[in-house]
C-alpha cells in the first residue's frame, strides 16, 4: 500500500495493463449446458434425493414380482382384514434375525369384526429367495422366487391385508407399475401435443397464436373432474384392464397439454427475440433449421422441468378416477383401485391400514414436485449465485 | 459480534470524523474466495465519492453491502462501516440488527438504482410510493405527506407535479422515472445518498440533466453522495473523491483532480486512455462527393402498426423512420447516431432487408464498383442468398448473440453450413482462421460461449459475421454493452479488419465519442429523421443543429476542467417544437434537410 500526500492511495500489488485476451474469462462455465445444469442441480439436495428415489422406484418396477412376498390377487381367506405385522429382530432377548409372530383370526361377534391374535410363543423367521406364488418375470417367463416370504403356517402382511385377504404391501408395489407409468404415457401425449401446438402458436404468431390461445382458455375453463368422468364413462365396459389403462392415460394427456403449450409458446416467443436467433435468420437460416438448432436445444431443459411438474397431476388424476370407480378396474391393481376399497368410512375406521395406498401417492407426488423444482432452479446455469 | 454502538466520547473531534468510514471490507459468495477484498474508503459530509470500476469490479456489491441489500448467498466476511449521522451516535452498519437497519434505510441513507423501471412498483401510483417513506419514517399524515411529495416533485423537475403524483411508472419516460426515484430517495432528507449507476440506462442528454439535478440537490441539502459508475466522464463532472475498483480491490483512491488529472496506478491510466473523446479542434476537411457507393437508402419510411393488445382493437400507427436517405461509401464507415427511440436500429434492419420498409423508398446495393445495383427490398430467393453473403450484422449484446448450447466451432461454421460452403474440414479451418483474425486463439474452438468475457464474445460475434467474407457490415451498437477498456479494443479490431479486408460499415451508436473515432460520415437522427449529417470533423467542430450541439455538450469527458453546458443540452434535447425557430418543428414536420455547405446537411429553414 502506498499513501501519497492528499489522501491519495495507490495499490502497489503488481498490475499488468495488457491482459491476455486469449485467456478464458470463466473457465468454470466452459462446459455443455447439461453439465452445468447437473452441477447446479447437485447442490439442490431435496431435488437430488427425490430424483434418486424416483429413479429407484422406476427401476424397480419390472422386478416387483420378485421384491414382494405375495402376488397382487393372491387371496388369503383366513386373514381377511389382517392387521399389519411387525418384523422383529430379538425374541426373548436373543437375536434371531428378522421374524414375525404368526397371527390367527378371531371373530368378534359383538362388533362384527375380525381380531387378530399373535402367537408370541412361535416366532416365524422370514425366509429368503423362497418359493411363493408364481408371477411373470419381466414379462418373459414364469418365476416363483420371492426376495422374502413367511414360512409355512405364518403370513407376512407388513401393511395389513384388505377385505379379500390380499397383502396391501405387495399390492402397493404392483399398483406402482400402473400408477407410475400412467404419468409417463400421459406426459408423452401431452408433450407431443403441447410442443406441436405451442410451437406453431409461438412461431407463426398472429392469428394462429390467437386461435390457439382461445382454445387453451376454453379447455382450461372446463371443470376437470366432470370432464374426466365423461370421457372415461365413454370407455366401453367390456374392454380389458390394459386397454382401459391406455385410454385413461391418453385422456389425462389430452387434457394436460394446454399448460405445456403455453410454456412452449412463451419460451418460443422469448427465444425468437434473442440475438443469436436473429443472427441465424440474417445468415439465411431457414425456419426449420432455426427451430431445430437454436430454439429446441435452448428450451429442452425447460420442457423437462415442466414435464416433471405435470406428472404428479397425472398420477393424482388416475388415482382420483380409479377411486371413483371410473378409471382402472379390478383385476388391474393401481393405487386408485386400492383406495376404491377404502371408500367405506366404517372400514377405514376399523381397518385404517386399507388407506395406506395414500402414502405412496403423497410421497411420489412430492418427490416429483421437489425434482421439478430442483430442475427448474438449475435451468439457468449461467447466472452466478 | 462487534460493538454496535461506538461511544461518542471516544472520538477525537466530532467535526473531522467522516460521515461514513468503511474499513477492510471483504465480501464473498458462500464459501468461495472473497470477491471484495480489503476495501477502504471514507466520505465526508456534503462530499461526493465516486466508486469507479468496470463490470465485475464489485462496485455495486460494495455499495449495496452498506445497506445490506445483497444477493442471498453473499456474506460480509469482515470489515466495518461506521456511519456517523448528526442526530445520533455513530453506528457500525454491518453490526446493526435488521430492525435497527430498517430505521437507517430510506431515512438516514437512501439509495437509487440503475433501472428506474424495475425499482418502482408498477401497481402503485408514483406519489404514493414516494410518500410511503414519509409515513413510515416520519409519521406524516397522508395529506401532509402528499404536500411534501408534490413540492419535491416540483424540485426534481416535474412540470406538473400533481399529475406526476397520480401517475403510474409506465406513464413516465426513463428520465422522468429516475427523477421520481431521486425524489423518493431525497424525500426524507437523508444524510447519505447511494446512487448505483443512476444514469447508465439513460440517454446522454437525460444523463446530463439528471446529474445536474443530483448536484443541485446536494448543494441544497448538504448530503453526501456515493456515486457508483463505470464512466470516468461522470466522475470528472460530479465527484470530489474517487475510488477506483478492480476485481474487488481498490486500485487507487483520492481527490478527483489528482486521480483523474495525474493518475498514479496503471489501471487508472488505462481506463483514462480508453475513454473516448470528441475531438475539440480539427481542421474540417473538404467534402468529397461519393464516387463508389456500396449501399444507398433513398426516401426510406417505416411505419409500425400495433394492434393495441386486442384482436378486435384499433390499429395504432407509429412512424419510426421518416424519409431517411443515406449513402455508404465502399471501404468507409457511415455512422448513425441517436438516442433511444430515434429509429437508428430500424434503419440498420431495413438496410439489411431484415425489416421491410414502407413502399416508396429504394435500397440499392452495389456488389462491386460500377456494377448494376441490387434492389434489396425486392430480392428473389437466390439474390437474397447472395446478398446475405455480402452483408452481415454485428449485434449489440454479446451475451445474447451467441447460442449458449453451441460450441464456438459450431457458431463459427454455421454460416458456412447454411450456405453449403466447403467441406467439414475446410469449414473447421476457416473457423480457426477467423478466430485468429479477431485476436483469439484457435484452441478455443471447442469452448462454450459462456466461458468468455463480454469483449471476447463480441470478437466471436464479429468473427461469425466475417465467416461469409462479406463486404458490408452493419454494426448495431457493437460496443455499447462493453466496458470502456474493452470497447476501445473492439473498436481497434473493427478498424483493423475494415482496412485489411476493405469492408464498409454502417455503424449505429448512441455515443458520439465512439463514432468520432471510427466514422467517415456521421448522421444524427432524432425521432426517425436525420437532423444533421456531415463528416465527423465538421460535425464536431462546427455543429449547426441544436440537437447535435446538445449531444456534443452532453458528452462527459474524463477531464476535470470540462464541465457540462446544461443550457445547450436542455435546449437541444427538448421538444422539437421548442428548438430555435429556424430548426423548430412546425405542426408535425421538421424543416427540410438542406446542404448548408458542401457535404454538410442540416434540417433547417433556408
Amino acid at each position: 500500500m502506498t499513501t501519497l500526500p492528499n489522501n491519495h492511495y495507490v495499490d502497489d500489488a503488481p498490475y499488468d495493463p495488457d491482459e491476455d485476451i486469449k485467456s478464458l474469462d470463466r473457465p468454470d462455465l466452459d462446459a455443455p449446458s447439461w453439465q452445468l445444469i447437473w452441477r447446479k442441480f447437485k447442490r439442490h439436495k431435496l431435488g437430488l434425493w427425490s430424483g434418486i428415489f424416483l429413479l429407484l422406484a422406476y427401476l424397480s418396477l419390472p422386478f416387483v414380482g420378485f421384491l414382494v412376498p405375495y402376488t397382487p390377487n393372491e387371496r388369503n381367506a383366513d386373514h381377511l382384514y389382517a392387521a399389519p405385522q411387525m418384523v422383529r429382530l430379538f425374541h426373548d432377548g436373543t437375536f434371531i434375525g428378522p421374524y414375525v409372530y404368526p397371527i390367527t383370526a378371531e371373530a368378534d361377534l359383538e362388533n362384527f369384526r375380525w381380531n387378530y391374535v399373535e402367537d408370541r410363543e412361535n416366532p416365524a423367521r422370514l425366509e429368503y429367495f423362497c418359493k411363493g406364488d408364481d408371477y411373470n418375470f419381466l414379462g418373459l417367463f414364469r418365476a416363483e422366487t420371492h426376495l422374502f416370504c413367511a414360512p409355512e403356517g405364518a403370513t407376512v402382511f407388513l401393511w395389513g391385508a384388505d377385505r379379500l385377504g390380499r397383502d396391501i404391501f405387495s399390492r402397493i408395489f404392483y399398483g406402482a407399475q400402473l400408477s407410475l407409468t400412467v404419468g409417463l404415457i400421459g406426459i408423452t401425449v401431452s408433450f407431443i401435443l403441447g410442443i406441436t401446438i405451442g410451437g406453431l402458436a409461438g412461431y407463426f404468431g398472429g392469428r394462429t397464436d390467437w386461435g390457439v390461445q382461445r382454445v387453451i382458455e376454453v379447455l382450461r375453463s372446463l371443470p376437470e373432474l366432470p370432464l374426466w368422468l365423461a370421457l372415461s364413462a365413454a370407455v366401453p365396459s367390456h374392454w380389458g384392464p390394459m386397454a382401459v389403462f391406455f385410454v385413461i392415460s391418453i385422456i389425462l394427456g389430452l387434457l394436460d397439454w394446454p399448460g405445456l403449450a403455453r410454456a412452449v409458446r412463451s419460451k418460443f416467443l422469448a427465444l425468437r427475440e434473442e440475438e443469436f436467433v436473429r443472427a441465424a435468420e440474417m445468415m439465411g437460416a431457414k425456419p426449420n433449421r432455426i427451430i431445430r438448432k437454436h430454439l429446441l436445444p435452448n428450451f429442452a431443459s425447460h420442457l423437462i422441468a415442466s414435464a416433471m411438474l405435470s406428472i404428479p397431476a397425472m398420477i393424482l388424476g388416475e388415482t382420483a378416477l380409479s377411486f371413483l370407480g371410473l378409471g382402472l378396474r379390478a383385476p388391474a391393481v393401481s393405487w386408485g383401485v386400492m383406495l376404491n376399497d377404502a371408500q367405506n368410512l366404517a372400514s377405514i375406521e376399523i381397518y385404517p391400514w386399507t388407506a395406506i395406498p395414500m402414502l405412496p401417492v403423497i410421497v411420489v407426488v412430492l418427490a416429483f414436485n421437489f425434482l421439478g423444482d430442483g430442475l427448474r432452479d438449475s435451468l439457468d446455469p449461467y447466472s452466478d449465485h | 459480534m462487534k460493538e454496535a454502538m461506538i461511544k461518542r466520547d471516544t472520538r477525537m473531534n466530532a467535526e473531522t470524523t467522516p460521515l461514513l468510514q468503511v474499513n477492510d471490507l471483504s465480501i464473498g459468495f458462500g464459501d468461495q474466495p472473497p470477491i471484495i477484498t480489503d476495501v477502504n474508503f471514507s466520505i465526508d459530509r456534503g462530499e461526493t465519492l465516486a466508486l469507479v470500476g468496470e463490470s465485475g469490479s464489485g462496485k455495486t456489491i460494495t455499495c449495496r453491502s452498506l445497506l445490506r441489500v445483497l444477493p442471498r448467498s453473499a456474506v460480509i466476511h469482515s470489515g466495518t462501516a461506521v456511519f456517523d449521522p448528526k442526530a445520533s451516535a455513530p453506528v457500525d452498519l454491518f453490526s446493526l440488527s435488521e430492525k435497527e437497519l430498517r430505521d437507517v434505510r430510506g431515512d438516514r441513507i437512501s439509495m437509487i438504482f440503475q433501472e428506474p423501471m424495475h425499482s418502482l412498483s408498477p401497481l402503485h401510483r408514483i406519489g404514493h410510493q414516494v410518500a410511503e417513506v414519509l409515513t413510515l419514517h416520519r409519521g406524516h399524515s397522508r395529506a401532509s405527506a402528499k404536500a411534501e411529495v408534490v413540492e419535491k416533485f416540483r424540485r426534481v423537475g416535474f412540470v406538473d407535479p400533481e399529475r406526476a403524483f397520480a401517475a403510474y411508472p409506465f406513464e413516465l419516460s426513463g428520465g422522468m422515472r429516475q427523477r421520481a426515484m431521486i425524489a423518493m430517495a431525497m424525500i426524507a432528507r437523508p444524510e447519505l445518498l447511494i446512487a448505483d449507476e443512476p444514469t447508465t440506462a439513460l440517454d446522454v442528454t437525460t444523463q446530463a440533466q439528471v446529474l445536474e439535478l443530483i448536484k443541485g440537490l446536494q448543494e441544497e441539502t448538504g448530503m453526501a453522495v456515493i456515486f457508483v459508475t463505470h464512466d470516468l466522464g461522470v466522475v470528472a463532472n460530479i465527484a470530489d473523491q474517487v475510488c477506483v475498483l478492480r476485481k474487488g480491490r481498490v486500485m487507487e483512491s483520492g481527490p478527483t483532480d489528482i486521480v483523474i488529472g495525474a493518475p498514479a496506478h496503471g489501471y487508472t491510466r488505462k481506463l483514462l486512455a480508453a475513454a473516448p473523446a470528441i475531438p475539440h479542434s480539427a481542421q474540417p476537411s473538404a467534402a468529397r462527393p461519393v464516387v463508389d457507393p456500396i449501399l444507398q437508402l433513398e426516401g426510406i419510411n417505416k411505419t409500425f402498426v400495433s394492434r393495441a393488445g386486442s384482436f378486435f382493437g384499433k390499429r395504432r400507427e407509429v412512424q419510426a423512420v421518416k424519409n431517411v436517405s443515406l449513402t455508404v461509401e465502399r471501404g468507409k464507415t457511415f455512422a448513425i447516431v441517436g438516442e433511444s427511440g430515434s429509429g437508428k436500429s430500424t434503419v440498420a434492419n431495413i438496410a439489411l432487408g431484415a425489416t421491410a420498409a414502407d413502399e416508396g423508398g429504394a435500397i440499392r446495393y452495389w456488389p462491386e464498383k460500377g456494377a448494376l445495383p441490387v434492389d434489396v427490398a425486392h430480392l428473389d430467393k437466390s439474390e437474397r442468398q447472395a446478398f446475405q453473403r455480402e452483408a452481415q450484422m454485428v449485434f449489440q449484446d454479446p451475451f445474447s448473440s451467441l447460442s449458449p448450447r453451441m460450441q464456438i466451432i459450431d457458431i463459427l461454421t454455421e454460416p458456412l453450413r447454411i450456405h453449403g460452403i466447403g467441406t467439414r474440414k475446410e469449414q473447421r479451418e476457416r473457423a480457426a482462421e477467423l478466430l485468429e483474425k479477431v485476436g483469439l486463439d484457435k484452441n478455443m474452438l471447442r469452448r462454450f460461449p459462456h466461458a468468455f468475457s463480454g469483449g471476447q464474445r463480441q470478437r466471436l460475434s464479429i468473427a461469425r459475421a466475417l465467416a461469409l467474407n462479406p463486404s458490408l457490415l452493419v454494426c448495431d451498437e457493437p460496443t455499447s454493452a462493453l466496458d470502456l477498456s474493452v470497447q476501445k479494443q473492439v473498436l481497434e479490431l473493427l478498424e483493423g479488419i475494415r482496412d485489411d479486408f476493405g469492408l464498409s460499415y454502417l455503424f449505429i451508436s448512441h455515443d458520439l465519442a465512439v463514432v468520432a473515432r471510427i466514422a467517415d460520415e456521421v448522421a444524427v437522427m432524432r425521432q426517425g429523421q436525420i437532423v444533421e449529417q456531415a463528416a465527423p470533423d465538421v460535425l464536431f467542430t462546427a455543429p449547426r443543429h441544436p440537437y447535435t450541439k446538445a449531444l456534443i455538450a452532453a458528452c462527459l469527458e474524463a477531464d476535470v476542467s470540462q464541465k457540462i453546458n446544461l443550457q445547450t443540452v436542455a435546449l437541444g434535447a427538448g421538444d422539437p417544437h421548442t428548438w430555435p425557430e429556424a430548426y423548430a418543428m412546425q405542426g408535425s414536420s421538421l424543416p427540410p434537410l438542406v446542404e448548408t455547405e458542401p457535404g454538410h446537411l442540416v434540417r433547417v429553414n433556408p
